[in-house]
């Protein structure tokens, strides 16, 4: 009973990694960019949903309004950073020398920005962990035996029609169309009438409102945030991304379940230490054996854009 | 000199010959971003060696060198089919499962790290890095640093005129895996401690940035990029409250001006690597850095721009 408990909870972990590895593939699968700043994004979020709060805002509401607005703030401000990233790191794509290394420049713009977001979020708020004043983590529903933290069935709940609503948008409407067109061949899209520079940002977009909203649902499970927080998920988040297969959307999220599983195991049977080496051998042996994933294709990464 | 300035010089050493072992990987076109990983390997065999039988420092950092060169081959061999993206996670996944069982290792001292009884001068990190230096140069100016640059630049042209693009990318970046390695020792006796948590996926980013930053198509670029970026963060130690009582004076604040907080070292260090990405991609020192004073043939600058 005891590890079918520890599966529901890895089920349960595993959906906020499927949120932000949603948004690593997007990026990579479209863009062919691995964007660092993903997990600071989901700590600005949470950081900045947790200030918001903390100082009042938004003015004056009673209890039960204030913490959902003070998130949904959070995620503006985190759709706001991405469109700042977007402006200097994808827009230098394009280099005049055109050598093997050039794709590291928007993946290495996009590392100075995450030490510049993180450390402008640790000036301002310090270091430590904070407490969220949301909803109490506590509420508990019991089936047959199983607890079920009632915020993290939602936070499930919340991540379906994410992944289903993202699915949807990708396959039927007319921005989905641009972008898969753009994922397939850059060049051919913009001869087809797909304005390059107003349908990139659109990824971006999303990825900032993915991040926040990840963000937001763990500050309101964990009731904790701090500016080291993307940190962790970050890195599981990209496991997850890799084990499903790069730039692809059911991949990563099959990948952040089984990450999620993989993780409340080893807690289970091997203790908390040894996860950092199991994730990442999974993902170092899949790379190995398997580098286009469970679900990817092998046309990722051979230079787009 | 002041124990301040000997612990620079030393750390600045040890970050040269990092820098080196991931420029040799960088040079073929591979981003390592595992270098903590590698100079985790180094530094860990020469401290159990040094703490439990007792080898002296020269045997220690040799053998960290080729433990980390040897693994470095190990994984080279199956994870450079990978390319792109895939490369940078694959090494990215190595460094961290290297920090995950070395975390988990009983004999390794786990999170407590181990102590490392020999000490070295600040001399032997010094000779270290210029020797790295002239080894790096040296090799970049035969054939088969030509062989590294025609990979770089075009692997498929290389692979049509006859070089080994496989042979040369490997053993690039296991010879980069032994430097890390040796950094790894050397930092390991120069610093009498070695403990998982300073070898981080930080430790990895920082030292990628220093050889991209300071440009990876001559062998001064990662001279340049680790001197810059690790003398940088130190000057801006005292700028930093100097340029804050300047700002608060201007703006007519009196008294007591507490100094900024650490972390805008690491926010100013973050925007440049942005301008830089924005301004010169290519890094501080390019090719086209020393063929400034040389004559070209006015023949031959036409031609140049049609390529482009």
């Amino acid at each position: 009973m005891l590890l079918i408990q520890q599966v529901v909870n890895g089920l349960m972990l595993g959906s906020v990694y499927v949120t932000v590895a949603v948004a690593f593939t997007l990026t990579i699968g479209i863009l062919n960019f691995l964007n660092f700043t993903i997990p600071t994004l989901f700590m600005l979020a949470a950081m900045m949903g947790w200030s918001f709060a903390a100082w009042g805002l938004p003015f004056g509401l009673t209890e039960p309004l204030a913490w959902p607005l003070a998130l949904a703030l959070g995620v503006a401000v985190a759709i706001a950073a991405s469109l700042v990233v977007e402006r200097f790191t994808f827009r230098y794509l394009r280099t005049k020398h055109g050598d093997s290394t050039e794709h590291a420049i928007p993946l290495v713009s996009s590392l100075g920005f995450l030490l510049v977001l993180e450390n402008l979020v640790r000036i301002g708020y310090g270091s430590d962990a904070q407490r969220f004043p949301g909803p109490s983590a506590d509420l508990t529903l019991s089936v047959g035996g199983l607890f079920f933290r009632i915020p993290q069935v939602i936070s499930l709940v919340v991540v379906a029609l994410i992944v289903l609503g993202l699915a949807w948008m990708m396959k039927s409407s007319r921005i989905g169309r641009g972008l898969r067109a753009i994922a397939e061949n850059p060049d051919a899209a913009g001869i087809l009438g797909v304005d390059t520079r107003r349908v990139v940002p659109v990824v971006f977009m999303l990825t900032g409102l993915l991040c926040g909203l990840a963000g937001s649902l763990f500050a309101v499970n964990y009731g904790e945030v701090s500016p080291q927080m993307g940190e962790d998920i970050g890195s599981k988040a990209i496991a997850g991304m890799v084990l499903g297969g790069l730039g692809s959307l059911w991949g990563a999220v099959a990948g952040g379940i089984v990450i999620g599983l993989i993780e409340m195991l080893t807690i289970h049977f091997f203790g908390a230490d040894t996860v950092q080496a199991t994730v990442w051998g999974a993902l170092l042996l899949t790379l190995m054996i398997r580098p286009q994933g469970l679900f990817g294709h092998n046309a990722i990464g051979k230079g787009k854009l | 000199m002041s124990g301040y300035w000997t612990g620079i010089v030393t750390i600045l050493a040890i970050n040269v010959v990092f820098a080196y072992g991931i420029y040799l990987a960088v040079a073929t076109g591979q981003l390592n971003l595992g270098g903590a990983g590698f100079q985790a390997l180094g530094a860990y065999a020469a401290a159990w060696l040094c703490f439990e039988l007792d080898w002296s420092p020269a045997w220690t950092i040799a053998a960290g060198t080729v433990v980390a060169g040897v693994i470095g081959m190990g994984i080279a061999i199956p994870i450079l089919r990978l390319k792109g993206v895939y490369l940078v996670l694959g090494t990215f996944a190595f460094a961290e499962v290297v920090a995950g069982l070395i975390l988990n290792s009983e004999t390794l001292g786990g999170a407590m790290g181990l102590p490392v009884p020999a000490y070295i001068e600040w001399q032997v990190p010094v000779a270290a890095a210029v020797a790295c230096a002239l080894l790096v140069f040296y090799l970049m100016a035969t054939r088969f640093g030509l062989a590294v640059r025609s990979v770089h630049d075009d692997d498929v042209v290389a692979d049509l005129m006859g070089v080994n693009v496989r042979g040369v990318r490997v053993a690039a970046f296991a010879l980069g895996a032994a430097l890390a390695g040796l950094s790894g020792g050397l930092y390991a006796h120069a610093f009498s401690y070695v403990e998982i948590q300073g070898f981080n996926a930080s430790l990895s980013i920082y030292v990628l940035l220093y050889v991209l930053l300071g440009g990876a198509q001559t062998a001064w670029g990662p001279l340049v990029g680790a001197a810059f970026f690790t003398l940088l963060p130190e000057a801006m130690r005292s700028f930093l409250p100097a340029a804050k009582e300047a700002i608060w004076t201007a703006f007519g604040v009196t008294g007591d001006i507490s100094p900024p907080d650490e972390s805008w070292r690491f926010v100013v260090l973050g925007a440049a690597v942005i301008a830089m990405m924005v301004f010169r991609p290519e890094g501080l020192v390019t090719r086209d850095t020393f063929a400034f004073p040389r004559r070209r043939s006015p023949a031959a600058a036409p031609t140049r721009e049609a390529a482009e």
